[in-house]
């Protein structure tokens, strides 16, 4: 393979960008070599084992992966803007379209959540970090290896092009030739090793690690759908890691499991995609439904309405999303009865969403709402998550689908669904639980500008595209005649898009001013939230509780707030153990990359030697026999007076 | 929490976890080992020209495989048998014998494959060889792990003696020999009776 095959050549965007990466890269090595912060990085970040800082190496990763697949969008955005433009030809917008796709989901949308599950869940449950942290640490490094090959496809090599579900025959070898789809089986293999740990991890610590007497109908909310999600997580995950098998078989080792010639069968990839596809949207949604009721609770001064009917909707939503996955191809070929449960199937769902609607709007009612900006977006998201809820419904109808099939109406559909559902989600979050990771808030004007810049946006991109759809639209189109009529609508949504885009960049805006300006002295508990995380110092100290506390009731740092009984007593400190930093999971995960791009590129020696890493690293983890550490009693007492004032 | 009751590899809440995640692990072993199953029963009848699994499959050698893998997670029984009894010697030697019976199947296995090989049945023939060689690849890969991870875990026995933390990862160990021995009867069961009746 010669260099100009090896690198993406010919696309002055793309060499643009390659010019920029590389300055990026040199910029940021000489600026860390200069600061002398190697060292720092290495014991205090990729070393870790701390549930927060990899929760939030997670969410910057995210924000940055937001940022990359926001520019796949806005290209889009712009390319369709007008009638038969040629800012990007047909193979570009469809590298594009599907980077976009998979980049949102698995690596915008899951460190996301994952960070923040990370950072708040030990929190919530009053224990000192997850079951397995060198486990959590190799769930984050793998992650980001997955992450980066991904990435690396638009400029070394060639992007996936086959859309983010991969239909084959179109993503076989025979269609689609060159790398960019072993890019795409390879990456998501690799970040899947790490979600399906992370899975396994929260299931544990979850059952194992409560505080005392909080017993299951206790759980803050989060918790709760945290605990569902990592058991659909480990219930899907292991689908696609057969199905990327199947696929990276397919294209590398020359397997027929999905040519039809030689008997393989192309249906069985989207039965298995979609098995594990379902239920991935649940998997993004779920816990945004939890961060949703914490902050409406939280900021409407009442307790959540309804909570036992919540835990049964989230358990009743999981059960239900692997039952569903037919509904994605109604129109390949099954019978009308199949259509037809799975039609009901996937109505039903709307239940136990309708439950979770009407519960927050009934914790609303006769609440003292405070309107902060975490709280407008979980306002925000009630009436639009509702329009895209709504719209699935019609959707869900096999004999109305086939009016729909793979039309912008289910482009706008899914976005109405995921971005207020998962994107405000995150931002609720973000704002809600930033003073517990850094110990500032962020600045809610600025916030303010985010918040309406982003949902105006939001509406102006995704409401036209129901209309074009209706009228006929397919998805995927890289451009369009004028006759059809649809310039004047795309125009407009393609405003949206820049709205929306600047929103996102009052967002980054707001981290950088709240960075420097904020105030560094906002207590504890700054919102006088109802949950355990907010009993401990803000940013939580290293160990999280001094003493673990012991929980009688839901909400109980509420009630005890109300008691005046959340001090500290000084004979009560004991030495907490903590786990010790680890380098193999960044090492393991390092290797697994390597092995992966030699992969991409069927450079099977290579491969080989890499995979030699993986082998070390762990020989090198079974070996360990690392006990962690204690941190004795004038530590914890000296940290907890600094924020506590006196100790009884 | 803890009595003298209470099995070695219980005693403390990290090895607790330990075993409890592992069985979440087992789950979604169960979860992948379902896929290729799956994936199995809606290719096995495509054989493009190619041959058929009652064509190739030997169940005489087939059913000396499932002895000794069998045999072998018995064994895997009577070491961790011996580890509650604070047996060490007992413990390492039932282990052997299981890493032994283990290569002993995956060389039959690997001897099987060379000869659905020279049948002209390779992985690339058809949807069902496909399936067929992914499932049983994937199993016998299990088997293959199993082995080199034991190993290591018997040099820690060697050095370290029966201790919370090593008698917690031998019975790990053992429930993931268990698990495979399970996948296997499902194999035997219907991949290779079926596919010769059927």
């Amino acid at each position: 393979m010669s260099l100009d095959e090896f690198f993406v050549t010919g696309d002055p965007l793309i060499f643009a960008s390659q010019i920029a990466i590389g300055l990026t890269m040199v910029g940021l090595i000489a600026l860390i070599t200069y600061l002398k912060r190697w060292k720092w990085l290495w014991s205090e970040w990729f070393t870790t084992v701390d549930h927060k800082k990899i929760g939030i190496m997670y969410i910057l990763s995210g924000v940055l992966m937001f940022f990359r697949g926001g520019v796949d969008g806005l290209l889009m955005k712009a390319q369709t803007s007008r009638p038969e433009l040629g800012l990007l030809d047909a193979q570009h917008y469809d590298e594009i379209f599907t980077t976009h796709g998979v980049i949102m989901i698995l690596f915008m949308a899951m460190p996301m959540l994952i960070g923040i599950m990370n950072v708040v869940v030990p929190l919530q449950i009053g224990a000192r970090d997850v079951a397995f942290p060198k486990l959590n640490a190799f769930s984050f490094w793998i992650f980001f290896a997955g992450a980066m090959l991904f990435n690396l496809s638009f400029v070394i090599g060639g992007s996936p092009d086959a859309g983010w579900t991969s239909y084959f025959p179109l993503a076989g070898k025979e269609f689609t030739p060159g790398v960019g789809n072993n890019y795409y089986a390879l990456s998501l293999q690799i970040a899947g090793i790490g979600t399906l740990a992370t899975g396994i991890n929260f299931v544990v610590t979850i059952i194992k690690m409560r505080a005392p007497g909080l017993s299951w109908m206790k759980l803050p909310i989060f918790t709760w759908s945290t605990f569902i999600t990592s058991i659909i997580i480990v219930a899907a995950f292991p689908i696609l890691t057969i199905a990327l098998l199947y696929m990276t078989l397919d294209r590398l080792f020359g397997t027929h499991f999905f040519t039809v010639a030689a008997g393989g069968d192309p249906m069985l990839w989207l039965n298995l995609f979609w098995l594990w596809g379902h239920p991935e949207v649940y998997i993004v949604v779920l816990p945004a439904f939890g961060m949703f009721s914490e902050v409406i609770a939280t900021f409407a001064r009442k307790n959540l309405y309804g909570y036992k009917s919540m835990v049964y909707a989230v358990a009743g939503i999981a059960f239900l999303s692997m039952l569903v996955w037919v509904h994605h191809f109604y129109t390949m070929g099954n019978s009308a009865a199949v259509n037809s449960i799975f039609s009901l199937t996937t109505m039903m769902i709307a239940i136990p969403t309708g439950v979770k609607i009407f519960n927050w709007l009934f914790t609303l009612r006769k609440g003292r709402i405070e309107f902060s900006t975490a709280m407008l977006w979980s306002l925000a998201f009630i009436p639009c998550f509702t329009i895209g809820g709504v719209t699935g419904v019609m959707l869900a109808m096999a004999a109305a689908d086939y009016q729909y099939h793979n039309t912008m109406f289910l482009v706008a559909h899914f976005h109405y669904v995921l971005i207020p559902g998962v994107v405000f989600a995150v931002f609720a979050a973000l704002y809600y639980w930033w003073p517990k990771m850094f110990g500032f808030k962020l600045n809610e004007k600025i916030g303010k500008w985010h918040f309406w810049l982003f949902v105006i946006g939001f509406n102006m991109t995704f409401m036209p595209m129901f209309f074009v759809g209706l009228d006929g639209m397919s998805r995927r189109m890289y451009t369009y005649a004028e006759s059809t009529g649809w310039g004047a609508w795309l125009g407009f949504s393609a405003v949206g898009s820049l709205v929306m885009a600047a929103g996102f960049a009052a967002l980054c805006y707001n981290i950088y001013w709240s960075f420097r300006y904020a105030s560094r002295d906002v207590g504890n508990d700054p919102w006088n939230a109802r949950t355990l995380e907010w009993a401990t110092a803000s940013p939580a100290p290293h160990y999280n509780f001094a003493v673990v506390p012991e929980v009688e009731t839901l909400d109980d740092f509420w009630y005890k707030k109300k008691k005046g009984k959340t001090g500290l007593k000084k004979a009560d400190l004991k030495p907490v153990h903590m786990p010790s930093n680890s380098w193999t999971p960044i090492v393991l995960a390092a290797a697994f990359g390597l092995v992966g791009f030699f992969l991409v590129f069927e450079w099977f020696p290579l491969a080989i030697i890499s995979a030699i890493g993986i082998v070390v690293g762990l020989v090198a983890n079974t070996f360990d026999y690392d006990d962690g550490y204690h941190i004795p009693v004038e530590e914890l007492e000296e940290e907890e007076r600094e924020w506590r004032g006196d100790l009884q | 929490m803890t009595s003298h009751t209470t099995p070695l590899e219980y005693q403390s809440e990290q090895t607790q976890m330990n075993i409890l995640g592992f069985w979440v692990f087992l789950g979604a072993e169960i979860v992948l080992f379902s896929t290729l199953f799956a994936s199995y029963f809606v290719l096995e009848h495509n054989t493009a020209g190619g041959p058929a699994g009652q064509d190739i499959f030997i169940l005489k050698d087939v059913l000396i495989e499932t002895f000794i893998l069998l045999t072998s997670s018995f064994t895997s029984g009577l070491a961790i048998h011996s580890m509650r009894n604070h047996d060490k010697k007992g413990l390492l030697i039932w282990m052997i014998v299981t890493l032994l019976l283990g290569a002993g199947f995956l060389y039959m296995e690997i001897n099987e494959f060379i000869h659905y090989v020279h049948e002209g049945a390779t992985i690339q023939t058809s949807g069902f060889t496909a399936a067929f060689f992914t499932l049983l690849g994937t199993h016998g890969a299990h088997v293959t792990f199993g082995i080199i991870w034991i190993s290591l875990l018997l040099v820690q026995l060697v050095r370290r003696g029966i201790t919370v933390k090593t008698s917690s990862k031998l019975f790990i160990a053992s429930l993931y020999w268990h698990f495979l021995d399970v996948v296997w009867i499902f194999i035997f069961t219907f991949v290779y009776l079926k596919g010769m009746v059927m």
